[in-house]
């Protein structure tokens, strides 16, 4: 079963895949050397008209059928429909399948977490693993994140490939150390010896009043340790696509998931798939503005881009999804374009993945700035329990709006 | 692997005429049998018994692998002071005993993990002295291509999972190399150690559970140096019986210092990890430097100290008496050894000095993996840039 690998958007069976020609969009002497990219291109349509409104120019060969649910507020969208049949299912079912998948094909893979085993796992990424593969590979741990987590390094050491789960990803702070000293560095500090292909993955993000511990994002804390990368799924499709990704790459991965994103349902893809683990997905093309976002903020911006479509604006909005390392080539080519950028993201806004993004993109694309990178983040405060406080510290719709009406005065 | 290492005539280093004549000591395998000078204590197990079985050519080669091992480490002090090597450097002479007993006990495809205070069981895993040197001084020949340092020696073929700078985080990774052991179904051990002052890491704890629950081959060996850099045992620990503490996990004291009495302990420990599941092993033994170079190692101890268990329970001189006793060899025959030891470790000191230090693109390497075609920047942004591959 040969894996294909998608360029970011979601697809049918047999979608031609035309090739993204970054000469096209862009005439530039370029600043920096952007690593020259291969085949995984994107399909999206250079040929946008230049006028304000594109309702209709949606040919992004997307089958996201997002069905509304309380957690996030969305709309289906639909381009052209997709060519192959398909299966419906929920971001854990995405998640479960890519897990089960890898675990088939792979003796090695092996998932160590607590209660991942016979209670099915938390939120069910896990369920009926532990049936079908046996508790030697698929481990219920007692509760200590850093000797599991070290246990886990240190299997991987020897050439197994753990995926070892964090209930909530903000337990994973008991085990930074493990995860910077030793995840982060032996690859390095030993001169190329040991590999450690673990996959370190939960859930995170502010949930439905959880309390200001468990709504954590542990991605501005990890994104300084060398050595690892992260990356952030958003849609049952890239879910699946970024967990496979994860487990067959040899380096450490760290996937964030999101609370509130594990009930999302779309249609993927019945044959075997893969998603790039570097790179960003191009959500809605657009000329006005560039939107940066990832995880459940993506959400919020698509429904703050409906608002902003009415409105005569037309917002390209990019899942930047690799959180280590950036994506700069779609995201200096998108930057190019639009020349104005928003970052729209959940991190805090001291030393979050907005702050870093923000950095990356003056240093590299200030000449095709036409303002400055604006950068909506969550407050600098533990999240509070009461519902309407709650609210006021993660980034909403209408603040997108409003901020994408400033930048494009 | 005794046999093999101390074939006088496979060794290059060593001019045929020092070879004895008298006696083919270097080959012979006659075993001998050798009590134990302090018996064993015990939590939950029955020791193993006193006498060891050896043979003259073991205990010829504990005493030429701890001349080895000490002659390096005071090699590593005088660099140290020369500034040649820098950072942390944490020295085991004294100490030397438990590498070679451990490995008199075990093979290659069994696994150590150790912390920082891990030249000698670099050596002891069959790491050659040249590469320990160019380590140590930052130079490409070092076994980690001089990226990682004192702290950092590792040997992936003789699975020798380092060389680890924080306190007690190699136990987990310790108790995840004997899952690994235990999932692959092969019958092999991990010996996980960690010193005194890390004993009291939680994360021990944790991972002993662990090991316990799932019966994982893991032996876990505190080597008991009687101080946590400045903080004796007696200051830091409520129970000083480090291989009690195991508490449902069964535990083993043994003298640290006596090379016959670690293999003997480390064979029980291996026999017992595949049938049982974990073990704890203390190994009282003794550093006569201080915890680092940095650290003058009188502050918080008596010279008197230091020196009475030098000339008391050095681990080279026992195996020296031992030697001479048993008239496996003569005074001169185990001082031109020692000779050629100290050429031996000179040779590769020369040659380390003489090794390159890293390129500058060397910086970016072994980052991550493959598939990973980024850019990566030195600080300057403009004149160090590389893709990681």
């Amino acid at each position: 079963m040969a894996a294909r690998i998608h360029g970011g958007a979601g697809a049918g069976a047999a979608t031609a895949l035309s090739t993204f020609n970054p000469k096209k969009l862009v005439a530039p002497p370029s600043r920096t050397n952007l690593p020259a990219r291969n085949s995984k291109r994107y399909i999206v349509s250079a040929a946008a008209g230049s006028d304000g409104s594109k309702k209709s120019l949606l040919r992004v060969r997307h089958s996201q059928k997002l069905i509304a649910n309380a957690a996030v507020a969305t709309k289906a969208e639909e381009s052209s429909a997709p060519t192959g049949t398909g299966h419906e299912l929920l971001l854990f079912e995405a998640l479960q399948e890519g897990l089960e998948e890898e675990m088939d094909r792979d003796p090695h893979v092996c998932v160590m977490g607590e209660d991942v085993g016979h209670y099915g796992g938390s939120y069910k990424v896990t369920k009926g693993l532990a049936d079908k593969f046996g508790d030697l590979r698929v481990l219920d741990t007692p509760i200590c994140e850093n000797a599991f987590t070290g246990m886990g390094i240190g299997a991987a050491m020897t050439g197994l490939r753990p995926v070892i789960e964090g209930m909530n990803m903000g337990f994973l702070l008991l085990a930074f150390n493990q995860i910077s000293n030793n995840c982060g560095m032996l690859h390095y500090t030993s001169g190329g010896q040991f590999t450690i292909p673990v996959v370190i993955r939960g859930p995170g993000g502010v949930g439905r009043q959880l309390g200001a511990e468990h709504s954590q994002r542990l991605e501005s804390y990890f994104q300084s340790i060398p050595g690892i990368q992260m990356v952030a799924c958003s849609t049952p499709y890239n879910a699946k696509g970024l967990m496979k990704a994860a487990i067959r790459s040899e380096n450490p991965v760290i996937l964030f998931e999101h609370v509130l994103l594990y009930n999302l349902k779309e249609k993927i893809p019945d044959e075997e798939y893969i998603c790039n683990l570097e790179e960003a997905e191009m959500v809605r093309p657009g000329e006005h503005i560039t939107i940066l976002t990832y995880s459940r903020m993506r959400y919020h911006v698509m429904q703050a881009a409906k608002t902003l479509v009415n409105k005569g604006y037309d917002p390209e909005v990019i899942d930047i999804r690799s959180l280590k390392p950036f994506d700069l080539h779609t995201i200096g080519n998108s930057v190019k374009k639009t020349h104005r950028v928003l970052i729209v993201e959940e991190c805090m806004r001291t030393g979050g993945i907005g702050a870093s993004l923000t950095a990356a993109i003056n240093e590299n694309f200030h000449d095709y700035l036409d303002a400055p990178v604006m950068c909506l983040s969550s407050q600098d405060v533990p999240t509070p329990y009461a519902g309407t406080l709650e609210e006021w510290t993660v980034v909403q719709p209408a603040q997108i709006v409003t901020a994408v009406e400033q930048l494009c005065q | 692997m005794a046999l093999s290492r101390l074939s006088l005539r496979s060794n290059p280093f060593l001019k045929p005429s020092t070879t004895s004549i008298r006696r083919h000591v270097s080959t012979d395998t006659t075993p001998i049998t050798i009590e134990t000078a302090v018996p064993f204590e015990s939590h939950l197990c029955d020791a193993p018994s006193r006498s060891v079985v050896t043979s003259s050519s073991e205990i010829l080669s504990f005493f030429r692998d701890m001349a080895r091992m000490r002659r390096t480490e005071i090699a590593a002090d005088s660099l140290y002071k020369a500034k040649m090597i820098r950072g942390f450097c944490h020295l085991y002479d004294g100490q030397e005993a438990l590498a070679v007993g451990m490995e008199a006990a075990i093979t290659k495809k069994d696994a150590i993990i150790t912390s920082y205070r891990d030249h000698c069981t670099f050596l002891g895993r069959g790491g050659e002295l040249v590469e320990a040197f160019s380590e140590l001084m930052g130079r490409k020949r070092g076994c980690s291509n001089g990226k990682g340092g004192s702290m950092h020696f590792y040997k992936k073929d003789a699975c020798f999972y380092g060389g680890h700078g924080i306190v007690g985080a190699q136990i987990p990774l310790g108790c995840g190399l004997a899952f690994a052991q235990k999932y692959s179904k092969e019958e092999f051990v991990t010996f996980a150690l960690y010193g005194d002052g890390a004993a009291n890491q939680g994360q021990l704890f944790e991972a002993l559970n662990i090991a316990a629950l799932w019966d994982l081959p893991a032996i876990l060996v505190c080597e008991n140096n009687h101080y946590g850099m400045g903080t004796a045992t007696w200051r830091s620990a409520k129970s000083p019986a480090y291989f009690k503490r195991g508490d449902y996990v069964p535990g083993l004291k043994v003298d640290g210092m006596d090379a016959l009495a670690v293999k003997q302990a480390c064979k029980f420990a291996k026999e017992h990890a595949l049938k049982n599941g974990p073990i704890v092993l203390e190994m009282d033994t003794y550093r006569y430097h201080g915890h680092s170079m940095s650290d003058p190692g009188s502050t918080y101890r008596t010279r008197d100290e230091v020196s009475g268990v030098r000339q008391v329970r050095d681990p080279i001189e026992r195996v020296r008496k031992l030697l001479l006793s048993y008239d496996i060899a003569t005074e001169k025959e185990l001082k031109d050894m020692e000779k050629e030891v100290r050429k031996e470790v000179d040779d590769a000191v020369a040659q380390a000095k003489e090794s390159p230090v890293p390129e500058p693109s060397e910086l970016f390497t072994n980052m991550y993996v493959k598939d990973c075609g980024v850019e990566s920047f030195g600080a300057d942004r403009k004149e160090l840039k590389v893709t990681l591959t």
